[in-house]
């Protein structure tokens, strides 16, 4: 047997550059072939003819629909409650941020369960809506919560670690200088940090569009009032394959775009710093 | 004229310091890391609270515990430039400059005109449409300056300003800062750890150690053991 200490410097360098070639493309074929599948076992002409289906755009709608509302909310909400959090020191602050990473490790359906045992008809909480005539569960408004609870931690992260990382003196010298708190955060704190803010929120965005199970779960599966794109997906599997295969390729589209999008934000961000 | 009375119990120690500094005097606080001199300020300036405190400026009183007064920070009317200069990166100059008459709802011709007149002082006219990070140490020291002083601030606390600067700058930043403090005649309260800041900026200095005040006097008087605290 020949020591590797004597093999020509030559041939040991091919032999690690073909090493790290078969590693790189094996993980790349394993990511790329199945979304490449997709696009393969449907024609463009069956693509572009089921993309008019009613039920393919009524999903495709609502998903835009509820994900938009749920981006507003965790951005409305999320960015003053990350702020106050990382500013303010609370009993309970290390439960708080537990709850907040929680639905990024809790399997979606458990996250539906929860949401259901709280508020559905029978629900804790949702008897009481209920007996007013606002049932939530199994209506576009659960389609939002349940999204909302599952996609948010991911902007809730972002903006914490965003505002725990600025420089206080930055905040300090801008209320010496006679701005208020609000002032301050609008021409501050939120412009230094907004390109991270808008990272956080293309990662929400793109999480809440692609629930499942939490949906199914909490919402239900009622076409045009819950059947959000990926529960039209699994619909379309057990039916119409076309359809599922052309909202499968409107997701990887989507997703796609998000994910250039911030890659795009990031290198602005590395190019700025 | 600044008077400063204040106690507070910090982790190791109780910082517990009387300061008394004249209009147009420059007053330089020394001591070691973890002194207490930047806690001091940051009580004056009103970004933290002190266990007892009276605080006047020019006869105002900016706080008295006992009474529960207390001045809202952004009410103060105080420059204060920070070691790092925390100029506004996303802004330009003048928007940084111009940051503290908008926040004080200035009119718009005393905004433009203020804005002018601190950019020429400051050298930094010719940089007025640059991004404020993009500047160099000793650009972005002469903006937070600037900035500073548009206010027309009653007084001036500077917490070691030229740390990260080179030896051009720091004189600059030095000559600017005492030459405008005389001129405007406000009481200036300089943090640093270099003798050298001390003896060339100060007109009085204060060597605190372990939160209580060690030695008060001349800068060019100060004995050679003080700087660095007998405790150290």
């Amino acid at each position: 047997m020949i020591s590797r200490r004597l093999l020509p410097k030559k041939y040991r360098r091919n032999l690690t550059y073909l090493a790290a070639g078969i590693l790189i493309a094996g993980v790349t074929l394993y990511l790329a072939l199945p979304i490449l599948a997709l696009f393969i076992r449907i024609s463009p002409d069956m693509f572009f003819e089921t993309v008019h289906d009613p039920n393919v755009i009524s999903a495709l709608w609502l998903s835009l629909f509820t994900t938009c509302i749920t981006l507003a909310v965790v951005i409305v909400v999320g960015t003053p409650f990350a702020y106050y959090h990382c500013r303010y020191s609370y009993p309970g602050k290390v439960v708080v941020d537990t709850l907040i990473d929680l639905p990024l490790v809790l399997p979606p359906a458990v996250a539906g369960v929860a949401l259901l045992v709280l508020y559905g008809r029978v629900g804790l909480l949702g008897k009481y809506f209920n007996m007013f005539g606002m049932p939530l569960a199994f209506t576009t408004l659960a389609v939002i919560m349940a999204q909302i609870f599952v996609a948010s931690p991911f902007y809730l992260r972002q903006a914490k670690s965003l505002f725990e990382q600025l420089d206080p003196a930055y905040e300090q010298t801008a209320r010496t200088l006679g701005a208020s708190s609000l002032r301050t955060l609008t021409l501050v704190t939120l412009p230094m940090t907004a390109t991270g803010l808008i990272s956080g929120a293309v990662m929400t965005f793109g999480r809440a569009l692609g629930e499942f199970g939490a949906t199914i779960m909490f919402a239900g599966n009622l076409p045009g009032v819950t059947q959000t794109m990926p529960l039209a997906v699994y619909v379309g599997m057990q039916g119409n394959i076309n359809v599922g295969l052309t909202i499968s390729i409107l997701l990887v589209i989507i997703s796609f775009t998000i994910m250039i999008a911030v890659r795009l934000i990031q290198k602005r961000e590395a190019e700025r710093a | 004229m600044l008077e400063a009375v204040i106690v507070k119990k910090l982790r190791d120690y109780t910082l517990d310091v009387t300061l008394t500094v004249q209009p147009g005097e420059v007053m330089v606080l020394m001591g070691m890391n973890g002194s207490g001199k930047s806690t001091t300020l940051n009580i004056i300036a009103g970004l933290l609270e002190a266990d007892t405190a009276t605080i006047t400026l020019n006869g105002e009183c900016l706080c008295r515990t006992g009474d529960d007064l207390d001045l809202p920070v952004e009410d103060r009317r105080i420059g204060y430039v920070l070691q790092n200069s925390a100029v506004f990166p996303h802004m330009s100059v003048r928007d940084n400059v111009a940051f503290g008459l908008r926040a004080r709802h200035k009119k718009r011709p005393v905004i433009t005109e203020r804005v002018a007149l601190w950019m020429d002082r400051m050298h930094i006219a010719d940089l007025a449409d640059v991004k404020a990070g993009n500047l160099s140490g000793g650009q972005k020291q002469r903006v937070a300056l600037a900035r500073a002083l548009a206010i027309e601030p009653h007084l001036l606390m500077m917490d070691e300003p030229f740390t990260a600067l080179d030896a051009e700058s720091t004189q600059t930043a030095k000559d600017l800062t005492r030459r405008f403090v005389k001129e405007m005649q406000i009481p200036c309260l300089v943090v640093t750890h270099r003798m050298a800041d001390c003896t060339e900026i100060g007109d009085r200095a204060c060597v605190i150690c372990e939160g209580r005040k060690e030695w008060e006097g001349c800068p060019d008087e100060m004995p050679e053991f003080a700087p660095v605290c007998h405790c150290a």
